[in-house]
């Protein structure tokens, strides 16, 4: 299905999956209006919200379905499947994320139902991120993200942690925003253009780059840097993801960082891949975010610090697959990492109560015999996070491994081998006080309780764990087609067309 | 009088308005001092050829988004002198430097010449003014080309809307 983005009509269907989710935020925001007072309003809302992230990326599956593209190169949205995929992770982050707040909100009384609404602004800013083909559209993507995201970090008031972490993350985030927006103005300046397919055509015409597109770039990487957390920018995310109510968090860990991902790796991939210096620097970011974040998260005794850290190093390899230019192995990780991170949050969620004072790894003692089928949840995640043969986590790093020694980069490969051994140094305590050390109390874990909708999301993730991990193939095949469609303008042939193979 | 000496004039206003209000110690004096800066530059506008421009950042942004600024104020009673932003030696010190690296940031770029395709020959304004007029020199792009990012624009409102919504809200 070819799409003219000139013509209206064909606009709207290149923007249906934005346009079903913004129509959907506003019907919620008119619910909310009127119905706002009880519990039961909320878990209305909530399951509102959850059908409008069914129904986004039921569009988006039908635009993939009817292989849509677009006529002409330089439009302001990219129609790929790079797109749908990354739609795919966001929404399913989102909805997963919509599920382990249900219980969550009521027992930390926290019954604000706009807290639905900014889940699906932020949603809809990760889309515009990763679909965004021009700078100003990735920019006003990421502000509509962070906007609804620096609230929902502080939404628990009350709590002066969840205060701080707020404005922790707003101040950086704002600085961060500032740099990429200078960034963005002097690549214009320097190129002429917003729009990234036509900055990779300007580059690979010009011959040495000039000061004003490398201070550009530079700016550009540190902005990203920022969100994303990787290592010399990462101070805020331990205190923030720790301060941040947990589905909040889990919610920031997967879908923000992922979508942060996405808009690098286009720009990089598709503006600035006529140029190698970006190469240098993401190879250095790589190694140093991997290093610095498992050193890190090994001395955390707090669980959710932990998993910030780790979150820290994950961003690592994922920066490792950038370097790589292994778009399949970016995507495969990205998807394992989002089931992984939402499924250990999930479980800490359940622990954490009156305000979540500090889950510690002691804390954990004696799960394993009291809530067995909470602790084999935590367990797998703890694994797959590892990267244990038999877990999605297992099959991200060996794609990430492959397209690293293929393009050549075996010290960085080596590096992710070695620190993802480090690795187990924090992750595998977690599984030990589960399962060997027996618990402080009796009543230790009596109140500790997921939830129906909570339990129903844990159950998927961890079966989407161990499938991915047993049976890859369906999702590398996708993650292939989808990663082929992000390369840079001069290598460009002719769009795809017919049907999807196999339907 | 030239147009280098308006631009000259007008310059010198807009920078000591900065100036000052990052200076002040009293909130409403910065503000006043921001709708002077404000000012200038709808004056650099229209020496740039964008008069409708100037008339918009005369309306909008030194009318109603000043008062607003003016408002909340008062509302939330901010009205006293508070302490500096830029405190001790070493505040200072790493205001100098930075101020500095942004100077020599400029000299730079300064010399880089702009690529051809943002460098419009003289007189391209006038004759686009002189076909569109002068709201549609800004309306067509905005409508059109830049369609998409408008409408984000909003959404992206909403959003800092409801955000606020929660936060100030009494009751959670």
């Amino acid at each position: 299905m070819s799409l003219d983005p000139t013509r209206y009509g064909d606009l709207a269907l290149i923007l249906l999956p934005e346009l079903v989710l913004t129509g959907w935020a506003l019907i919620v925001l008119l619910f909310v209006a009127w119905r706002h007072e009880t519990a039961r309003d909320l878990r209305i809302t909530g399951w509102l919200t959850f059908a409008g992230f069914v129904a986004t990326a039921g569009a988006v599956w039908w635009l993939w379905w009817r292989v849509a593209h677009a006529a002409g190169l330089a439009g302001m949205i990219a129609v790929d499947d790079f797109r749908w995929a990354c739609d795919w992770i966001f929404l399913g982050a989102a909805a997963l994320t919509v599920l382990l707040s249900f219980r969550y909100l009521e027992r930390e009384q926290l019954l604000a139902p706009e807290y639905y609404v900014l889940l699906i602004f932020a949603t809809l800013g990760m889309m515009i991120m990763a679909g965004g083909a021009d700078l100003m559209v990735i920019f006003l993507g990421l502000e509509l993200m962070s906007i609804a995201v620096y609230v929902l970090a502080g939404f628990d008031r009350r709590r002066a942690r969840s205060a701080e972490a707020a404005i922790k993350y707003f101040l950086l985030g704002a600085f961060a925003s500032g740099f990429l927006l200078y960034g963005i103005a002097l690549v214009y300046g320097a190129t002429g253009t917003t729009n990234i397919v036509l900055i990779g055509v300007q580059l690979g015409f010009a011959g040495r780059p000039g000061v004003m597109l490398l201070a550009g770039l530079a700016l550009l990487l540190v902005g990203f840097a920022f969100k994303v957390a990787a290592v010399p920018f990462h101070a805020w995310a331990p205190d923030v993801y720790d301060g941040a109510p947990t589905p909040v968090t889990a919610f920031m860990a997967t879908g923000v960082k992922a979508a942060a991902f996405a808009a690098l790796f286009r720009v990089l991939l598709e503006g600035f891949a006529p140029l190698d210096v970006w190469r240098h620097i993401v190879w250095w970011l790589a190694l140093v975010t991997m290093i610095g974040g498992n050193l890190l998260a090994l001395g955390q005794r707090s669980v959710k610090r932990m998993l910030a850290y780790s979150s820290v190093a994950h961003a690592g390899y994922l920066l490792v697959a950038v370097a790589a230019e292994g778009t399949a192995a970016f995507l495969v990780y990205l998807a394992a990492y989002t089931l992984m991170t939402l499924g250990a949050f999930a479980v800490l969620a359940a622990k954490g109560r009156e305000g979540e004072s500090e889950v510690t790894i002691d804390d954990l003692s004696g799960l394993g015999g009291q809530r067995p089928w909470l602790a084999f949840a935590m367990a797998v995640c703890m694994l797959s996070l590892l990267g244990f043969p038999a877990t999605a986590g297992f099959i991200g790093k060996w794609y990430i491994l492959l397209a690293a020694t293929q393009a050549g980069e075996n010290l960085l490969a080596a590096a992710l081998v070695v620190t993802s051994v480090v690795s187990a140094g924090y992750y595998l305590p977690v599984i030990m006080a589960m399962y060997m050390k027996p618990e402080s109390s009796e009543a230790a874990h009596v109140d500790v309780r997921l939830g129906r909708t909570a339990a129903v999301a844990v159950a998927l993730m961890t079966a989407g764990i161990l499938i991915l991990g047993v049976w890859p193939n369906r999702l590398f095949d996708l993650a292939r087609t989808a990663g082929d469609s992000v390369r840079p303008a001069n290598t460009l042939s002719a769009p795809p067309s017919g049907a999807r193979p196999g339907n | 009088m030239s147009t280098l000496t308006v631009f000259w004039i007008f310059g010198v206003i807009a920078m000591l308005g900065g100036l000052l209000c990052i200076t002040r110690r009293s909130p409403i004096g910065s503000a006043l001092w921001l709708v002077v800066t404000l000012f200038a530059l709808a004056a650099m506008f229209v020496l740039l050829d964008a008069q409708f421009l100037a008339a918009l950042q005369v309306l909008v942004y030194a009318g109603a988004i000043m008062v607003l600024f003016l408002f909340v104020i008062m509302l939330l009673n901010l009205g006293r002198p508070g302490p500096s932003d830029i405190r001790g030696t070493m505040g200072i010190g790493v205001a100098i430097v930075l101020a500095g690296v942004l100077l020599f940031q400029l000299r730079v770029l300064g010399t880089a010449a702009p690529p051809e395709a943002i460098a419009l020959p003289p007189g391209t304004m006038a004759a686009l003014q002189q076909r569109e007029g002068i709201i549609g020199s800004v309306a067509g792009p905005l409508f059109d080309a830049y369609l998409i990012p408008f409408e984000i624009a909003s959404v992206l409102l909403l959003a800092a809307i409801v955000g606020a919504v929660v936060l100030a809200k009494k009751r959670l």
